[in-house]
């Protein structure tokens, strides 16, 4: 499957620097740009696959040709699980009746709930139970739900993630979920390396994309000691959540 | 002329996603002209108003927002007709979700917010039920999964409805709307309501302040169901 995103408008109605830009199955691709550069909106374009019809005018096709109308708008048939920046869920209702529900509208079978339960815990050091309220989980109980829901009841050839750091789970466990095999991933990230793990990201900036990076074999070399950064920090910031007193005199870099 | 009866449950953006089709409506060299129903205030005949289109108020006041609406229809229509409008936007007040202010040749909308959560679609009655399209707004503060249950339930009490998922802020959605409005009939001759409104008139109706059961006339509803006729 190859998706072709045609470049529309940006903020002030000039038109995007990148015309047209064509993201194979297997790719993952990142989305990146200050606050209000219209990285949730290309999300939001690719989620409804834009015919021209959003406010940026862009077009979202597939193998070459628009989708059909089914496509878009029937959750059984869109080829698009979406994670959004959302940390909590509004529906008052339990988790297994949330599941099941979303289960019957992708056309999935509802007994995959524990497998949904299996893989929400791997994400969250705070179980989650099938008759917990939706509304009273904690926001990293609510995005590791969010991911393992996505991973198994939306399982889609096509995954957006608008930003999954700073969620209170493990990242590059939920990336590695998500974008399981042969899938098209586009992640919104602000976080290095995250940025560096994808293999091209497009550059936002006043509502259009202005250019497409190539991730370098530098950058790519960096990545390997930037994960270990990381994962320091991640240790750190869970000494610190434990209540400890942290030992190291020196940051390393 | 074409007729667009906009209804909705209160605060679910209608206002918004119609000023966004507006536009789109313009665009597509369509002239709209619109009438917003309010019950007691309202100042979105001056916001609407910027837009460059007709726009009158209607203050329903004692009656009925829905009623009235109902009630001043051919006077709407007449109205926007001498403006040289193509299309009358009708917006309601949105109050009773019991009535369904929706003539049968009109292009019924009815808008709802995804955050009142995935039961309200069940609520709602001939309002959702009997609407041609529907109009999904604030799905951007939900997740994908919360969206697409809420469309599943909105399907399960309205099969053939058309669902848009807009965003009054963004405009995502409004030109969608444009393009069904653009392809709807238009309206000629008589016109029936999709949906009975209310039993009866009842004495609370004609402005008895009384709250004991002793003072009223009508067709009543009891607690438990029971329904009588209570009068000469």
């Amino acid at each position: 499957m190859i998706i072709t995103i045609k470049g529309g408008l940006d903020k002030d109605g000039v038109p995007e620097c990148v015309r047209s830009i064509d993201i194979s199955s297997g790719e993952v691709i990142g989305i990146v740009g200050p606050t209000g550069s219209g990285k949730s909106s290309l999300i939001s374009d690719l989620e409804q696959f834009a015919q021209g019809d959003t406010p940026s005018r862009r077009y979202v096709l597939i193998d070459g040709s628009p989708p059909e109308t089914g496509m878009r708008h029937d959750p059984r048939r869109k080829p698009v699980a979406q994670l959004s920046q959302n940390m909590h869920f509004l529906a008052d209702m339990s988790v297994s009746d949330f599941i099941h529900m979303h289960a019957r509208s992708r056309g999935r079978d509802p007994r995959l709930l524990s497998k949904v339960l299996e893989i929400t815990n791997t994400l969250t050091g705070e179980p989650v139970h099938g008759d917990d309220n939706l509304t009273e989980l904690s926001g990293g109980q609510s995005r590791a739900l969010m991911v393992a829901d996505i991973a198994v009841i939306s399982d889609s050839p096509i995954v957006l993630i608008d930003e999954i750091e700073n969620a209170g789970i493990k990242k590059k466990e939920a990336l590695r979920l998500l974008s399981g095999e042969g899938k098209i991933v586009l992640v919104v990230t602000h976080d290095p390396l995250l940025a560096l793990m994808t293999e091209r990201r497009i550059v936002m900036r006043n509502g259009g994309m202005v250019k497409v990076i190539k991730t370098t074999d530098e950058e790519r070399r960096f990545c390997d000691s930037l994960f270990r950064v990381d994962t320091w920090l991640l240790s750190l910031r869970e000494s610190i959540r434990r209540g400890e007193v942290l030992s190291a005199t020196e940051a390393v870099i | 002329m074409k007729m667009v009866v906009i209804a909705g449950t209160p605060g679910s953006g209608k206002t918004s996603v119609m000023m966004h089709t507006v536009k789109n409506l313009q665009e597509l060299g369509i002239s709209p002209a619109v009438v917003k129903i309010d019950c007691l205030w309202t100042e979105d005949d001056v916001r609407i108003g910027r837009l460059g289109v007709p726009v009158r108020v209607g203050l329903a006041r004692d009656m009925c927002p829905d009623h009235y609406s109902i009630y001043n229809t051919e006077e709407m229509i007449s109205w926007a007709s001498s403006q040289g409008a193509d299309v009358l936007l009708n917006e309601t007040a949105g109050l009773c979700l019991r009535c369904a202010p929706y003539p049968d040749r009109s292009l019924a909308v009815c808008v709802i917010d995804v955050t009142s959560g995935p039961n309200t679609p069940l609520k709602i009655g001939p309002l959702l039920t009997t609407a041609d399209v529907v109009v999904a707004t604030k799905g951007d503060l939900v997740s994908q999964a919360e969206r697409e249950v809420f469309r599943e339930r909105v399907v399960e009490v309205n099969p053939k409805c058309r669902i848009v998922e807009a965003n009054g802020l963004t405009g995502k959605g409004s030109i969608e709307l444009a393009d069904l409005i653009k392809d709807s009939s238009d309206i000629d001759g008589e016109m029936l309501l999709r949906h009975n409104p209310p039993l009866a008139v009842c004495t609370l109706c004609t402005g008895e302040l009384r709250v004991s059961k002793k003072h009223h006339r009508g067709v009543l509803r009891h607690l438990d169901g029971f329904t009588e006729y209570v009068g000469e």
